[in-house]
């Protein structure tokens, strides 16, 4: 199957399941390429990406950059900072700025939700969103679904705990979205005042107590806090934070004894993960990284035309 | 002149009229209402067919002049009016300057007068510059023409000085309208805070931001006996309040709108920037409260709470796009369509909704077809079908989240002092 009708990926909750999975499989083969003596296969020669980021990230972006130059196709970074829209340009314009430059595609993270979508509505470029607000990360969903999947070999049935500020994580929105379709149990544990209103509704299980919340499961997911989130008044203090919710090595002994440990960092030790788990699982989050590639290629080359059977046999 | 509305069902609830008759106008005032008036040389107005009700009063409209006349314009503003079957304005006082002065008010009053093609009339602001701090010269306000004065767009967040200005405008007999929004609670909000919120990822404005104020402003109503009018209800909290309020018998009245009647938060899921509107669209479960307190008569009247933006202000970012619905077009026929169409909403009632109410709340000598009245009159045909189309709005706001429906009922004429002024969507004068 290719990815013909969808122009977009904005989120997970659009995707099917058939459609993940393919995605899933199409990064096997494209991890055995970053892993060659010579990373680079001519799938998307005279093809122009453009990563348009307005707000700062090194990972990801240069995740996607690097997954583009692995499959030939030729990728620019718009800076913001440097860019006209420090002049006040509109959005709808940059946009329109790009595509009768030639993009074909436009990778876009914005801190505020829905901006991939408006970007989607006016320009005849496919759009990939790279994190929109507090709304999903799908790319990221993507490749943490890639590395619970490559560790635990199914995704069928496991329980994941996402553990932190729920309220603003679009990583944890695009995680729910995507391993709700493979009949995963999720859990999202964290403080009441990081809580989304009505997650519940969400089908997940929500847990304001850690230890509870970590009671035999399959993976933990834990997430990055932001400090400015303590600024706001939504809790107390970073050490009270750490007290009840830093992943400690006790805390990870509530979960299932072959657990997986994700972060989709960069990683705070001593507040949201202890610096002795942090240690424990840094292999697993390097290898997140790498994995974070491997989807990027698999959904460029999946979004440009190219098709399973072609790559996956 | 005279003119002859000829074979409309006539719906007058101050009357208890509702039949089918003609309906004389002579001098802009209404002469008789019976069948089979002699036409006599006036001008036939065939209405068979048609429902002839007592001209509709928006109690809740944002004219943007003077200052915003990029937004809209009083001419334009009350083209939309008229278009949309309504006779009467009230105009919000966030304009630029805010009304806050005779001037101002006499300003508005004289554009009105000069280009408008229906009644406009000014609502002054509680506080000079709408700054919240310093009650607005109140008696100035009321003697150049204000019928009641509001917080609108810009809450006043003190408690005292509200207390105050409440007091202070006893002596007028006019409404306080309170716009009910607690800043703190609904700080960087973008829609209704629940489930949508999480699932879209936008920052929420929850129910208890404007039901912790109409609780305030229910309690101030009666510390000092003054009239509160809530603009814009939108929660079942708030209708909770207002009906213990009503129990007491407390001088409370509120308005809703068209659209947080018939839409839910759950719209907003495509980043359409046309259902950012404020209060915002909210759940299931309180666009169901608002149509049984509609049914309930909790609602005295149905505003629009008309909010044009030029384009640019909606065509962006979901966080950068302005509060607001262009709603003068399509009001009437949604009402229509949704409500009374589906037999949910009584065809008296709505007219109680749109007009006698309005006029009583406003003291208003409108809001119905008695002889000797000003022949202010809405005719609407309940079975034409058309598209909303926001391109072909008389207002310059386009920004209207029913765009593409087909609707089923709209406003067919509209008559202010004896005179065709719309007719079928077009401006006749």
């Amino acid at each position: 199957m290719s990815f013909e009708h969808h122009k977009d990926l904005l989120g997970l909750k659009d995707l099917g399941k058939e459609e993940i999975t393919t995605i899933l499989d199409v990064a096997v083969p494209m991890k055995d390429i970053i892993k060659r003596d010579i990373k680079k296969v001519p799938t998307l020669r005279g093809k122009v990406v453009v990563t348009l980021f307005y707000e700062p990230s090194t990972r990801t972006r240069t995740s996607f950059e690097l997954a583009g130059k692995y499959l030939s196709a030729d990728t620019v970074n718009l800076a913001v900072n440097t860019s006209s829209v420090q002049k006040g340009e509109s959005l709808r314009d940059t946009i329109k700025t790009i595509e009768v430059m030639g993009a074909d595609m436009v990778v876009i993270r914005h801190s505020m939700s829905g901006v991939p979508h408006y970007v989607s509505r006016n320009t005849s470029m496919r759009v990939i969103n790279a994190g929109d607000g507090v709304h999903e990360h799908p790319t990221q969903g993507l490749l943490d679904m890639y590395s619970i999947r490559e560790k635990k070999g199914t995704l069928e049935g496991l329980k994941v705990a996402i553990v932190g500020d729920i309220l603003h994580s679009r990583v944890a929105r695009s995680n729910i979205f995507g391993l709700q379709k493979f009949g995963c149990e999720v859990r999202v544990i964290g403080p009441s005042t990081l809580m989304p209103p009505g997650v519940e509704k969400l089908g997940v299980k929500k847990y304001f107590n850690i230890e509870e919340g970590l009671e035999g499961v399959d993976v933990i997911n834990v997430l990055r806090i932001q400090r400015e989130r303590q600024k706001k008044g939504l809790f107390p203090t970073l050490e009270e934070y750490a007290n009840l919710y830093c992943l400690t090595r006790e805390r990870v002994s509530r979960a299932r004894p072959d657990v997986l440990v994700l972060h989709p960092g960069p990683m705070n030790r001593g507040v949201e993960i202890s610096s002795e788990v942090a240690d424990s699982v840094t292999s697993i989050i390097n290898e997140q990284v790498t994995n974070g590639v491997a989807v990027r290629m698999a959904l460029l080359y999946l979004m440009m035309g190219g098709s399973r059977d072609e790559i996956a046999g | 002149m005279r003119l002859l509305v000829k074979g409309g069902r006539v719906i007058d609830p101050a009357n208890h009229l509702d039949e089918v008759a003609d309906l004389l106008v002579e001098n802009g005032v209404i002469r008789e209402i019976r069948p089979g008036i002699p036409e006599a040389g006036a001008e036939v107005l065939d209405a068979a067919g048609k429902v002839v009700c007592p001209g509709f009063i928006d109690i809740h409209v944002h004219l943007r002049e003077p200052g915003f006349e990029y937004k809209e314009d009083i001419a334009s503003g009350t083209r939309a009016a008229a278009a949309g079957g309504f006779t009467s304005v009230c105009c919000m006082p966030n304009t630029c300057p805010v009304i806050d002065n005779n001037a101002v008010t006499g300003f508005i009053r004289r554009r009105a007068e000069e280009v408008g093609v229906v009644n406009v009339y000014p609502i002054g602001s509680i506080t000079k510059q709408q700054e919240g701090k310093e009650i607005a010269e109140i008696a100035d306000l009321v003697a150049a023409g204000c019928v009641a004065i509001s917080d609108d767009g810009r809450p006043v967040m003190n408690a005292e000085i509200m207390r105050r200005a409440l007091e202070y405008t006893k002596m007028f007999d006019i409404p306080v309208i309170s716009h009910c929004e607690d800043l703190n609670l609904a700080e960087e909000g973008q829609m209704h805070e629940g489930y949508y919120s999480t699932l879209y990822g936008l920052k929420g404005i929850p129910a208890v931001a404007e039901e912790i104020m109409v609780a305030r402003d229910i309690l101030l109503a009666g510390a000092t006996g003054s009239r509160v009018h809530f603009a814009h209800v939108s929660t079942r909290g708030s209708l909770n309040l207002i009906r213990q309020a009503r129990q007491q018998g407390l001088r409370v009245t509120c308005e809703v709108t068209p659209h947080h009647l018939t839409l839910t938060d759950e719209v907003v899921g495509t980043y359409d920037t046309d259902t950012k509107v404020n209060p915002p669209l909210r759940s299931r479960e309180d666009v169901e409260a608002l149509r049984a307190a509609l049914r309930e008569g909790l609602v005295d009247c149905i505003a629009t709470d008309h909010a044009p933006h030029e384009l640019e202000a909606k065509d962006c970012e979901f966080n950068l796009a302005s509060f607001g619905i262009s709603g003068l077009e399509t009001a009437v026929a949604v009402i229509l369509s949704e409500l009374v169409n589906p037999g949910e909403l009584d065809l008296g009632e709505m007219v109680r909704l749109l007009a006698v109410n309005p006029a009583r709340v406003l003291g208003l000598d409108k809001g119905t077809l008695t002889p000797g009245a000003a022949a202010d009159i809405t005719i609407l045909d309940l079975n034409a079908v058309k598209e909303v189309v926001p391109a072909s709005f008389h207002s310059k706001g386009k920004n209207n989240p029913f765009k593409g429906r087909r609707l089923r009922g709209w406003p067919w004429a509209t008559i202010v002092s004896g005179k065709i002024v719309a007719l079928n969507g077009e401006i006749m004068v």
